[in-house]
């Protein structure tokens, strides 16, 4: 190619882009960071589409690690350099509080659609007033079972945790004297990580005995009933659950249960599609009920999760943000999410959807569920939640590995957390 | 006239020997310019804003609004009207002081083994044998796998249920059920140091090699020739021979082990039998709303790291300047 | 002679033992990176599955490859950076007596102490203000952070045993301290710049957390990176096979660098770094 058509190809080019500019008005480019990965991501690529042609923007995502802590970490580093490069983060439902000064209100551009979604999960996402974020799905967990192997031995589905306990070491042992030696009574998450956070706080709510921090502030986390129902979880390690599963985050868990290792298992809704799916030794083999409840207390409890999407106060052109994140949680995505990977709507009509229904039944059977979901008390402890999450899974960590009996190691938070919280939190 | 000349003539040559030195010493100082500004980007300054971070009350949220508030970070005591006087900051809290002792507890154990291993493997190297080369290649493969691969592939193998090495214990019969190393608060510390070890080990190894190849094959040869043991020959010939090769790379090993991070994080996050100063610090730093308090304890970090440095050449003697050596 | 027979077999025996506790992990991972779906979950010695379909998936990632090539190129930047800065440095705290030149060299041994956590704030605003945010060379300037000391280090010891009569042969002649790095040290200094280089490249190759902090798009991730960030098809889920697959692709081009310049690395460590 001689020069002069190098030149002439450039300067065609040039005009090309230039025109292209021209072309669409105010045509921007949003990020967006999500920890979502896989198919979800795929279909997520896929779904954009519809909002590009619409608006004349363009998105681009950004993929981040699986974990919600080292997200978190990444995203507050960004945050506080006042990283001007991504438009709308996906936030964990327990986020608000700590990173709200750092998004835009969406209040006043989301009046149309805010009555949509239920309550509750709006005001998770509510700090003094001000909508940080906009949520895109719930999530609850469930007490996954092994519908085969309970009634081969004729037991009832447990309503409460001790009933939980006795029927997994009958089945264990059954089990196991019938050469399964392999088999587990029941598996659930024991690391040391806000996973424990959550499975803790669903121990202490339904034996009645509050969620750490109350709604007003005050911290109830010391108090008998509370130490009966670590004491109960303490009694599962070693005997129907691993010893192991104080290491188990919810893929260790599912790993177990998958291979056709446990009776029971607590896990999110996610791992039901995966338990159901071809290569899986318990396909068709289990079903799912809400968590049991504990002692006379009678109710149970579900911690609360989801995901939500917020638009950073840094971003170049925040109307475009605010447009994307209005599509990603509006009706027809979270209506394809729900169906493709049993994701829990946040919208409330979505719970009467006939394609729903049909598809994934477990959605409908949810939403009482999560509708009593115990939120974990990001919102009182506000920016010192993950400290006050972090000492609450090391106490309980302590206790279920002998590091000390309930009751001190309950007493030690109860001080630590006081002196965190000073005059107020 | 000669007399004049005869003085002139050293005169000049003093003034260019000095004039070289000059000039010796002007390109000393444009070729050093380079690397100081660097490095004073990536490290000076930067530790210069923790250290400044440390005494304020910044939040991450905030860099630029943090009011100075002394010590308060470090150190602060309040008396109470009972007369009771409590004690808060970094320097007051137990789980600062767990943490420096874990990370004391495993640089050391971590660096003196690996340092024996390095040195057996070392040996075994030294020695003329078939397949020499394929065996030293294939030692540095742990040490060229990327860290965090690493802690994934090991969490993996340690795995309670479908890891490999409970299951290879299991079937030698060392262990009777299923052992969680990573969780359990006993065998935490032991997993990271396991893990630590295989991967650091070659790099030992490899450092002690080179050392080793500089001994002179004669003395053994001499050594050999009067009947001296070889136990005896490590002791009195290799060891001291190999001593300043394995100074630098005990130096340099304490150094990394004083400051592990990513293997920690990654292996055993939350254990408090494995946290360490840096795990804790960046914990405070970015997930808690604790900045300037993560800065004071980075900054302790630094400072324990310096004492260290300092005792270790002071106590080794070890040769920094190097204008003896020549 | 039967003990002189034993004790060869005790040596084989020996060193079999070391390469096996250091090649098992790896290898277990190669295994490991043949399955897929439930097999993961169950533990095989043996390879019994060959199911290429990981290495596919990894290979047919665009971002991915293209966080190799981001990788080579930061690496290998940072690597010549390095070392030019350091040769030079090291001709000056090697060969010129200055007033605190001690000093220095205890400040470089410093810098390569500090703690990354803890320079990562500091660090951070100093890329934005220079404008490098989310390109390949915030990770070249961070990694002289480890790299630079070093390579400063190893090269002033070995300087430092060079022969001072070529020096002064050279002066002699009237050559520069340019010329005299670059036509008479240079040739003499490569294998320890081969060692210092490879270590260098490693040490950036496998960094992860500025890697992590400093990039902001899929396209501009390393490889630790990247490899972190594969993510399984549903939320909790750890693709384990891909993620071994990928780490055989990225480890194999270091070990293969391990064996061809494997002699020059002790070489270059016995003539200069462990000296002291």
């Amino acid at each position: 190619m001689t020069s002069r058509s190098k030149l002439s190809l450039a300067m065609l080019i040039a005009a090309g882009t230039l025109s292209l500019n021209s072309g669409i008005a105010n045509a921007a480019e949003v990020t967006f960071v999500s920890g979502k990965g896989g198919k979800e991501l795929e279909l997520f690529k896929g779904m954009v589409k519809s909002w590009e042609d619409e608006t004349g923007h363009t998105a681009k995502i950004i993929p981040m690690p699986k974990s919600s802590t080292d997200q978190f970490g990444q995203y507050r580093l960004w945050l506080a350099a006042g990283n001007a490069d991504v438009d709308v983060y996906q936030t964990d439902v327990i986020w608000a509080p700590q990173l709200a000064e750092q998004f835009i209100d969406l209040a006043p551009h989301t009046k149309d659609i805010v009555g949509d979604h239920f309550p509750s999960i709006i005001e998770s996402q509510t700090v003094d007033g001000k909508l940080v974020a906009l949520p895109i799905y719930t999530d609850a967990p469930a007490l996954y079972y092994r519908k085969d192997l309970l009634e081969k031995y004729q037991q009832d589905v447990p309503s409460t945790w001790e009933q939980m306990t006795e029927v997994a070491q009958s089945i264990q042992d059954q089990e196991r004297a019938a050469g399964n030696k392999d088999i587990w009574g029941f598996v659930w998450q024991g690391n040391a990580y806000e996973g424990l956070t959550c499975d803790a706080l669903e121990w202490v709510k339904s034996f009645g005995g509050g969620q750490i921090v109350e709604a007003n502030g005050d911290i109830s986390i010391n108090n008998p009933k509370a130490i009966s129902a670590l004491n109960l979880a303490k009694s599962w390690v070693g005997s129907i659950s691993p010893e192991g599963v104080l290491s188990y985050q919810e893929e260790d868990a599912r790993g177990v249960w998958q291979t056709g290792n446990a009776v029971f298992m607590r896990n999110w809704p996610y791992a039901y599609a995966l338990g159901n799916s071809d290569d899986s030794a318990v396909k068709d083999k289990f079903a799912v009920v809400p968590l049991p409840s504990g002692g006379d207390h009678g109710v149970s409890a579900a911690t609360l999760g989801g995901w939500n999407v917020a638009v950073s106060k840094y971003s170049k052109h925040p109307d475009a943000a605010i447009s994307f994140a209005r599509f990603l949680a509006s009706k027809e995505i979270q209506k394809l999410r729900a169906l493709e990977f049993s994701r829990l709507p946040t919208l409330v009509s979505l719970y009467s959807d006939s394609d729903i229904e049909k598809q994934q039944p477990i959605i409908s059977q949810w939403e009482d569920v999560f509708l009593q979901a115990v939120p974990r008390p990001s919102a009182p402890t506000r920016v010192k939640y993950n400290e006050v999450s972090s000492k609450f899974f090391s106490a309980v960590h302590n206790t279920l590995s002998g590091n000390g009996s309930a009751e001190e190691n309950l007493e030690l938070l109860e001080y630590e957390l006081n002196e965190l919280k000073g005059s107020s939190w | 006239m000669d007399t004049s000349l005869s003085l002139s003539k050293p005169n000049t040559k003093l003034k260019s020997v000095s004039s070289l030195r000059q000039q010796k010493l002007r390109a000393a100082m444009w070729f050093l310019a380079p690397m100081v500004t660097v490095l004073f980007c990536v490290a000076g300054w930067p530790l210069l804003r923790s250290i400044y971070f440390s005494f304020t009350d910044t939040s991450l949220t905030d860099l630029y609004g943090g009011q100075w508030v002394g010590f308060k970070n470090y150190l602060t005591w309040t008396t109470l009207s009972s007369g009771r006087t409590i004690f808060s900051g970094t320097l007051a809290d137990p789980t600062w002081w767990n943490a420096v002792w874990n990370t004391i507890k495993f640089s050391v154990v971590s660096v003196s083994i690996e340092t024996i291993l390095g040195l057996m493997v070392a040996l075994v190297l030294n020695q003329e044998f078939k397949g020499r080369g394929l065996v030293r290649a294939a030692i540095l493969i742990p040490w060229a796998i990327p860290t965090i691969v690493s802690a994934k592939m090991w969490g993996w193998m340690l795995n309670d249920q479908f890891g490999i090495i409970n299951h290879m214990l299991m079937a030698l019969g060392l262990i009777d059920s299923n052992v969680a190393w990573t969780s359990n608060i006993d065998t935490a510390m032991f997993s990271v140091l396991v893990v630590d070890v295989w991967k650091t080990t070659p790099f030992m190894a490899l450092l002690c090699l080179a050392g080793l190849q500089m001994i002179p094959r004669d003395i053994y040869e001499a050594a050999k020739i009067d009947g001296i043991h070889p136990v005896r020959v490590f002791f009195h010939v290799t060891l001291p021979l190999v001593r300043p090769a394995l100074m630098v790379a005990v130096i340099f090993r304490m150094l990394d082990a004083l400051r592990v991070f990513d293997l920690i994080y990654i292996l055993t996050p939350n254990s408090k039998a494995t946290k360490t100063m840096s795990v804790v610090s960046r914990e405070n730093l970015i997930e808690f709303d604790k900045f300037a308090y993560g800065s004071a304890q980075s900054t302790l970090l630094f400072a324990i790291i310096a004492i260290f440095v300092c005792l270790y050449i002071w106590l080794g003697k070890l040769n920094l300047n190097g204008d003896t050596q020549r | 002679m039967i003990k002189r027979q034993l004790n060869s077999v005790a040596f084989y025996l020996l060193v079999i033992s070391i390469v096996v506790v250091a090649v098992f992990p790896f290898y277990y991972s190669v295994i490991t990176s043949f399955k897929t779906g439930t097999d993961l979950f169950s533990v095989d010695y043996f390879p019994k599955h060959f199911d290429l379909r990981n290495y596919r998936d990894v290979l047919n990632n665009d971002n991915f490859l293209r966080s190799i090539l981001n990788s080579v190129f930061i690496a290998s930047t940072t690597v010549v950076c390095a070392l030019f800065l350091a040769v030079t440095a090291s001709y000056a705290l090697a060969r010129v007596r200055f007033k605190g030149r001690g000093l220095l060299l205890m400040t470089i041994l410093a810098v390569s102490m500090f703690p990354q956590i803890a320079v990562l704030a500091g660090l951070f605003e100093m890329v934005r203000f220079l404008g490098i945010y989310n390109s390949p060379w915030a990770m070249i300037l961070s990694y002289t952070i480890f790299t630079l000391p070093f390579t400063v280090w190893v090269l002033t010891t070995f300087m430092r045993d060079l022969p001072v009569e070529i020096e002064e042969a050279a002066i002699v002649d009237g050559a520069t301290p340019w010329v005299i790095i670059t036509q008479v040290f240079l040739p003499l200094l490569w294998p320890a710049l081969v060692t210092t280089g490879l270590l260098a490249f490693i040490g950036a190759w496998n960094e992860f957390l500025f890697a992590l902090t400093f990039t902001a798009s899929e396209t501009m991730r390393t490889v630790p990176v990247a490899i972190a960030m594969l993510s399984g098809a549903s939320d909790h889920e750890i693709p384990w096979g891909t993620i071994m697959a990928a780490s055989v692709v990225v480890t194999v081009p270091l070990i293969i660098l391990v064996l061809i310049f494997q002699r020059k690395i002790v070489a270059g460590l016995t003539a200069g770094g462990v000296k002291g």
